[in-house]
């Protein structure tokens, strides 16, 4: 990490572990819930909100000195509101098939607690470079889980990956159809995102007890 | 600590200089970027109107339209005739696809006559009557096409969504679930209009029997597909005396 200094190396790494936005910060567990029954979604969502985190950081950042207090969540509400308005709006105009794909994560995205979170605990207090840093630290902190939740969902929900059939054909009876295996329809259902993060976090501090709060 | 930015008068200010700046910077966008995104929402109406008659470029699993630089031209190629259905009166309009559905439909309820547009398509010697339908899902507007032969059996369909959920009920838009409406069957045998039930556990998940009027439904995606099911009840129902003008 020559381009980095330890401390901003860290502001990009911590995310991914000990300081998870889902898994730790408890940020951004709806959209989790929500959108994570397909693999696919997942890593649009991840990608969409990397984007706006990353910016939005930036721009919050930047007007730090300036934003009153007192309106400060209204300030940024309208911030990341705006960024998202244009790009769905240059995407309408100019890769109109991609906007389709997206524009169901619009909403989720302006109203996504991670993005607020990190304005409000990060962006408002330090610099743009570091900002950005930490924006993009945890929007990919954010995706991992994400992808995560995705795969196991999709794959126990729909026998599928991607919409590839990863497990043979469930009306054909192909592949492990074959043998009896039925997909489980409760994977499909938001209930199972939350228990399957909460699996995660079961793993992750077990491997790592000192983030286990003491009593 | 007390500063500058804690003031009335400063956070008043900004508050109305942000405004400002933040909707003009959204109206020049918005009015800029306006032609193009028409446009895009015109080709797309084309595509598909031209999607449910069966011509798009579909592989073996995922639904894809005709390309955006030929859908002038094949929607002039495969769509003979556009009519706007009043009533009892019946017109021709070449711009019959550009009709707002919402308008009409909120016009229907404010007691004015609605207008019912239909494409007739003819492909390989085959004709389609496609129409278009429009109703709710579980978080926001759904809508078709639906590609009819002349008996009401339906010969292909396009569904749209604006918000359903990823993975879902949007996943109403996937060819598995729209390909599961051909071949199915608008008209009871006594030719009474009865539409397709997006039913759970009609124990025909590949859709064999096509005169029972119901698809299999997508699982986790209930009000969806309950919403599918009513806007093609609500909305093709209203096309039924049309179709029986075209038997006499």
């Amino acid at each position: 990490m020559g381009l980095l200094s330890k401390k901003d190396a860290a502001l990009l790494t911590d995310p991914l572990a000990d300081n998870n936005p889902i898994t730790i910060q408890v940020l951004g567990i709806c959209s989790a819930l929500a959108i994570t029954a397909e693999l696919k979604a997942s890593i649009v969502m991840a990608v969409s909100v990397m984007f706006v985190l990353g910016l939005g950081n930036v721009v919050i950042s930047l007007m730090r000195n300036i934003i009153p207090s007192k309106i400060r969540i209204i300030v940024q509400l309208i911030v990341v509101a705006t960024l998202v308005i244009i790009v769905d709006l240059v995407l309408k105009a100019f890769a109109y098939e991609l906007s389709k794909t997206l524009s169901v994560f619009v909403g989720l995205i302006i109203t996504n607690c991670i993005i607020m979170g990190r304005f409000e605990a990060f962006a408002l207090g330090n610099k743009p470079w570091r900002s950005f840093l930490d924006g993009i630290g945890n929007a990919v902190g954010y995706g991992v889980i994400l992808i995560a939740v995705g795969f196991f969902r999709e794959l126990l929900g729909s026998g599928t990956l991607l919409g590839f059939k990863v497990l043979g054909d469930p009306i054909e009876k192909t592949g492990l159809y074959a043998i009896g295996y039925e997909n489980n329809g409760f994977m499909l259902l938001s209930p199972m995102a939350l228990i399957v993060v909460g699996i995660i976090i079961w793993i992750q501090r077990s491997r790592n007890t000192s983030l286990i709060e003491e009593n | 600590m007390s500063k500058k930015t804690d003031s009335n008068s400063y956070t008043m200010i900004f508050a109305v200089i942000m405004v400002l700046l933040v909707g003009s910077v959204l109206a020049f966008f918005a009015s800029s970027l306006k032609p193009n995104i028409d446009e895009n929402k015109r080709i797309e109406k084309q595509q598909n109107i031209l999607y449910a008659m069966g011509v798009n470029e579909n592989d073996e699993s995922s639904a894809n339209f005709v390309s955006t630089d030929i859908a002038g031209d094949e929607f002039v190629k495969y769509i003979k005739k556009q009519i706007i259905i009043q009533g009892d009166k019946i017109t021709e309009d070449n711009e019959a696809y550009l009709i707002d559905v919402k308008k009409q439909q909120a016009n229907a309820k404010a007691g004015k006559e609605r207008k019912l547009p239909l494409f007739v398509g003819e492909k390989d010697g085959q004709t389609f009557y496609v129409a278009p339908i429009r109703g709710k899902g579980l978080w926001d507007a759904i809508w078709g096409y639906v590609a009819m032969d002349q008996d009401m059996i339906v010969q292909g369909a396009y569904f749209d969504h604006k918000g359903e959920t990823p993975g879902l009920g949007a996943n109403i838009k996937q060819r598995y679930f729209m390909d599961d409406f051909i071949g199915e069957h608008l008209l009871d045998a006594s030719g009474n209009f009865k539409g397709i039930t997006v039913a759970k556990g009609n124990n025909d998940a590949i859709n064999n029997d096509k005169e029972d009027h119901e698809v299999d439904a997508i699982a986790g995606a209930t009000i969806t597909g309950d919403g599918v099911s009513a806007m093609i009840k609500s909305d093709l129902r209203l096309y039924v005396s049309y179709f029986k003008t075209l038997k006499k």
